[in-house]
């Protein structure tokens, strides 16, 4: 069976991940990944941390190298973008009109930023940050004691804040809602990353949403809903991203809050599979479907529709983790904290720089954000997997061993 | 140029030839050596890069940190010569390095 084809659309850490593990699930015939963005597949946290900073050049953060896909036999068309996807004929249309025909189809095509209309945005020096391109571009406008306002304090907008602090850069950061972090951490954990990043410098200014951006040919200031106005350099909006659905959609499979896939990363046509942030899918950890952005899920469900296109059927069922990094803080997130009744703090959360949340619902632990505490990550991480009720009183007791008292 | 051996839990091993200046977690990656998951790529945030160091090997290697550390005493399995490989930059002292994967990373 070596005349058949798999094709993978979107040049993303899901496919770096699927294609080789397709060969090691013995597929023999050709594959090809199809990548919008002229690069190989690349890790992409480092774009807001030290990509942006220029710890890390681009050959630091691909995945594999050139030779590891030409060694496997993995084609590669980069800079080129699939059109349409011709079920029916098994073909994926290109931009260009060319067709390539499929046996088997993965989409891996991740997520878009999601944008704002407003005034100015289109002025030079605003930018949205998702890809290499984006932060190369942004480059351009850092400059020590130049000013920078960053639209969003999520994670993404926060990590940014540290890289410009980094690079010298005067930084404000503007949040539409009450706290940083709002949608993803415990108001202790908020209250935390806004003490940390004021006492590195930046302005961090809640409640208050952006109204327009002014300048000539590039941007010079930002002026928010409430007419403050801030003078600026360089604006980065970062308020979240969308699943990329367009080409899923389009063809008539299955799509709600990403490309609906089973346990096994089959979409609603069984010769196409979906991994990564661009599907919906079931977790049976947290007994609820899920979108998430993460690497862990682009690695894992990977994985899975690799062994399912080629006839193994091992339905996904991992636990979700994320990291993010800023200044000398490493926070390691193991779980979903949504639908959390119960936060327990281990560590001095208010004048230190290292402590471990723990969320808890009904009792059973759910989710950590263990800043500087990579034991309480780790040990959290296996603990999460048996729906495990911690001791509260322990689970705050620093002088304790977490390894006793997350023994399950 | 350091030639590192990777040594899998199944026994097979491979030696592969690499740059100074690039990690045996990389090395890895580049070559296909399975065992090693290496999620976060490199920042010292997942532990799916562990591996045990060929005894013979640990003086030539530096310290870990304390964040490796307290990572490297929580992995499935850890042992004396446990490291993250991610963690460990070739050199040419490292010429003929050898490692064994462990049978999972989680």
């Amino acid at each position: 069976m070596k005349d058949r084809h798999c094709i993978i659309i979107g040049g993303s850490h899901a496919a770096a991940q699927l294609a080789p593990s397709l060969r090691q699930n013995g597929w023999d015939s050709d594959i090809t990944i199809i990548g919008a963005e002229p690069v190989l597949p690349y890790h992409r946290p480092p774009l807001s941390k030290t990509y942006l900073s220029g710890d890390k050049n681009i050959h630091d953060i691909l995945i594999r190298p050139h030779s590891f896909y030409t060694d496997n036999d993995i084609h590669t068309m980069l800079g080129d973008r699939a059109e349409s996807i011709d079920r029916k004929r098994k073909v994926v249309v290109m931009a260009d009109g060319a067709e390539i025909p499929y046996t088997k189809l993965a989409l891996t095509t991740g997520s878009h930023v999601r944008k704002i209309g407003l005034p100015g945005v289109d002025l030079g020096g605003v930018f949205y940050l998702r890809e290499l391109d984006d932060v190369d571009r942004i480059r351009h406008y850092v400059g020590r004691g130049k000013k920078a306002v960053i639209v969003g304090g999520g994670y993404i907008g926060l990590e940014t804040a540290a890289a410009l602090r980094k690079l010298g850069m005067d930084v404000t950061v503007l949040e539409a809602l009450p706290r940083v972090l709002q949608r993803v951490t415990a108001p202790e954990v908020s209250a935390f990353y806004t003490r940390i990043h004021r006492e590195e410098g930046v302005d961090i200014v809640t409640d208050t949403a952006i109204g327009s951006i002014q300048g000539n040919g590039d941007v010079n200031a930002v002026t928010c809903q409430d007419g403050t106005v801030l003078d600026a350099d360089l604006v980065i909006i970062g308020i979240g991203i969308l699943p990329a659905t367009e080409l899923a959609g389009n063809a008539g499979l299955e799509v709600d809050n990403g490309i609906v896939v089973d346990e096994f990363a089959r979409t609603s046509d069984h010769d196409i599979v979906a991994a990564g942030d661009c599907t919906y899918h079931y977790n049976p950890i947290y007994d609820r479907h899920l979108r998430l952005e993460s690497v862990q899920n682009a690695v894992d469900q990977a994985k899975v529709a690799a062994a399912t296109l080629c006839g193994k059927l091992e339905p996904y069922s991992a636990l979700p983790w994320f990291w993010s990094d800023q200044y000398d803080l490493k926070l390691q997130i193991a779980g979903l904290s949504q639908g959390f009744d119960q936060v327990i703090i281990r560590g001095d959360i208010e004048t230190s720089r290292s402590f471990a949340a723990f969320y808890l619902r009904e009792g059973k632990l759910i989710a950590v954000d263990a800043v500087n505490r990579p034991k309480e990550f780790m040990i959290s991480k296996r603990a999460l997997m048996h729906h495990f009720s911690p001791d509260p009183v322990k689970l705050a007791d620093d002088s304790l061993k977490i390894q006793d008292v997350l023994k399950p | 140029m350091a030639q590192i051996t990777f040594i899998n839990a199944d026994g097979s091993s491979k030696e592969v030839h690499v740059e100074a200046g690039t990690t045996v977690m990389q090395a890895a990656m580049d070559n296909g050596i399975d065992g090693i998951i290496a999620e976060c790529g490199g920042a010292c945030s997942c532990a799916t890069c562990h591996v045990y160091v060929d005894e013979s090997w640990l003086p030539k290697l530096e310290e870990p940190s304390s964040i490796e550390q307290d990572m490297i005493e929580c992995v499935l399995e850890p042992e004396d010569n446990s490291r993250l490989s991610c963690q460990i930059v070739v050199s040419e002292d490292l010429d003929g390095l050898v490692v064994r994967v462990p049978e999972s990373q989680y």
